[in-house]
């Protein structure tokens, strides 16, 4: 092996702005995964994802709310993969209803697992096995509508079991708490999969609040080491209108808010030109967003 | 000291609340399942552990979680892990005694629905889908769900199968080597059903007080079956209802008057 590979292999983030990591490492027809189980969000990730017009992605995630209801709406996806599609607390994503029920603005092909399902596959991902086992699906209708869910025989006990392929994302977007300067990423809080979704991809990106000199981490804290990443990029506040554990709370508001603009096609396309498009970064959404809100009460 | 006040769903929660012993460890579903095991922690069951599909484990939340994954979940928790652990290690591992779920559709048996309403490929309603309620329904060592009664909700035929209960009755469940026991018990806001010892159909076994049979059998659309000895639900105590009112209260305040779960 010559030492160019091996300098290769021992790839350092790269500490850049949102709108250059999202450039370079999301590409139309690419399979991403969004990952935040209601925690940590990469809303800001999503936004630029939309500004930058990418499409036919493949977008995975256990839960999409809001985040993957703009993107759809949007355009952005052909398909969807997914084991829980609902605005939390508030009720349906009318704009992934939408386009599974109306094709609009796209036809949008689904496949649809479970949670243990889903979660198994990213760590069969990461650890680059071709599926992952689980007890589940037995009677169930999904594995009829999803030809991903399979059976098989433990060779030990005569058991079935279900399989599901693993997932291998293009691309991996997350938001965590902290950054140090090399690009190492802690998170702490609710983690959902976040990690195995990172380390399942070909390439991440992860948006951070803050770059520190010290992350300060204790042992066993949930760390991604800088070279199991490709890009990190300090957005504060980027996973609003989620929240960001020790930092902001979770705007239930928004989250209200977005079931009478996603509900109707006109709205929801003025509120992502308006929003998105014609703003430039996440910063100037939020400033944009802020006088929305001061414009409703007046 | 028994209350005379209260409305429909705020008995059903109680009901559902009853249900949980001191020291289970249930895996909790959001909405009226949340605030059911909330409310048996705050009460009769201190000891209860609150497992939430997020990661926390032993969640002792002050308000009403509003998304699965909220902050004081986790604050509260014994302990946070990944959501494929919670999975892996806790629920398929064996440790949770009680699955606590809602659903959109049941049938005689007890399956769950929370896919679609009508034809999958062109639903007329699309539903949020599984979430974690297939591997729930499986591994749990039983389950208890609470939904509102009505007879689009009770149905002859399911739309989808997402999760299942007893399948087609009988033993069907232990014939396919389901590590749960299944449903015990469905938790309405007109009554307690559950599944006969045999042929596993559910059977109205507790008419909430003031309700007639005759609200339940037009509320399902299967002719249901009342259990030869029918009780009475207790009415709720003032500390039950006091303990409800007062968690929904803070949780209002807190989330800004969304609906929590």
């Amino acid at each position: 092996m010559s030492s160019s590979r091996l300098v290769c292999l021992f790839h350092m983030a790269e500490i850049t702005s949102l709108r250059e990591a999202v450039a370079g490492l999301v590409r139309d027809g690419d399979v991403v995964a969004m990952e935040g189980f209601t925690h940590l969000i990469p809303f800001a990730a999503g936004h630029e994802v939309i500004r930058q017009g990418r499409n036919n992605l493949t977008l995975v995630r256990m839960t999409p709310d809001v985040i993957y209801d703009q993107l759809i709406g949007a355009g952005c996806a052909k398909q969807l993969i997914f084991s829980w599609g609902g605005n939390p607390g508030v009720g349906s994503l009318h704009r992934l209803r939408d386009a599974v029920e109306h094709d609009w603005p796209l036809p949008l092909e689904i496949q649809e697992h479970g949670h243990g399902d889903l979660s198994n596959a990213y760590v069969a991902g990461a650890s680059r096995l071709p599926f992952a086992v689980l007890r589940a699906y037995v009677g169930s209708d999904l594995p009829k509508h999803n030809d991903k869910i399979r059976f098989i025989e433990c060779p030990f006990t005569g058991e079935k079991l279900a399989a599901v392929p693993a997932i291998r994302p293009d691309v991996s977007i997350i938001h965590a708490q902290k950054a140090d300067r090399k690009g190492n990423v802690l998170l702490w809080g609710i983690l959902g999969v976040q990690k195995e979704a990172v380390l399942a991809a070909k390439r991440a990106i992860v948006t951070v609040e803050e770059i520190v000199d010290d992350l300060k981490a204790w042992p066993n804290a949930c760390i991604l080491p800088s070279w199991t990443i490709s890009a990190v990029c300090c957005v504060p506040g980027g996973a609003f209108p989620s929240y960001a554990h020790g930092y902001y709370e979770r705007d239930n508001r928004f989250y209200q808010a977005w079931d009478g603009i996603a509900r109707d096609r006109e709205i929801f396309q003025s509120w992502i030109k308006t929003h998105i498009l014609a703003t430039s970064n996440f910063a100037e959404f939020r400033r944009v967003h802020g006088e929305s809100l001061a414009q409703a009460k007046q | 000291m028994t209350a005379t006040e209260y409305t429909t769903n705020e008995i059903m929660t109680i009901a559902a609340a009853r249900l949980l012993k001191n020291g289970a460890v249930c895996f909790v579903g959001i909405g009226l399942p949340s605030t059911a095991a909330n409310l048996a922690r705050l009460t009769h069951a201190p000891d209860i552990v609150l497992i939430y599909e997020s990661g926390p484990i032993g969640a002792k939340p002050v308000v009403l979680p509003l998304s699965i994954g909220d902050g004081n979940l986790a604050e509260t928790a014994d302990t946070v892990v990944s959501t494929p652990e919670i999975f892996r290690y806790w629920l398929q591992g064996g440790r949770v005694d009680v699955g606590f779920l809602g659903a959109a559709q049941v049938d005689r048996f007890a399956n769950i629905n929370t896919t679609v309403i009508g034809d999958y490929a062109k639903p007329s309603t699309r539903l949020p889908g599984a979430g974690g309620a297939p591997e729930i329904a499986n591994c749990a060592g039983e389950v208890v769900l609470v939904l509102k009664q009505s007879a689009r909700a009770f149905v002859k035929k399911l739309d989808f199968v997402t999760s299942v209960g007893h399948l087609d009755g009988g033993d069907a469940r232990a014939r396919l080597r389901l590590p749960g026991k299944g449903p015990v018990a469905v938790v309405t806001d007109l009554c307690l059903m559950e599944p006969d010892p045999v042929t596993k159909e559910l059977m109205v076994t507790q008419l909430h007080p003031g309700i007639a049979r005759e609200q339940v059998s037009k509320a399902t659309e299967w002719e249901i079956r009342f259990a030869p000895e029918l009780k009475e639900t207790a009415a709720p105590t003032s500390l039950e209802l006091e303990t409800l009112r007062d968690l929904e209260r803070r949780t209002k305040l807190a989330h800004g008057n969304l609906t929590a779960g």
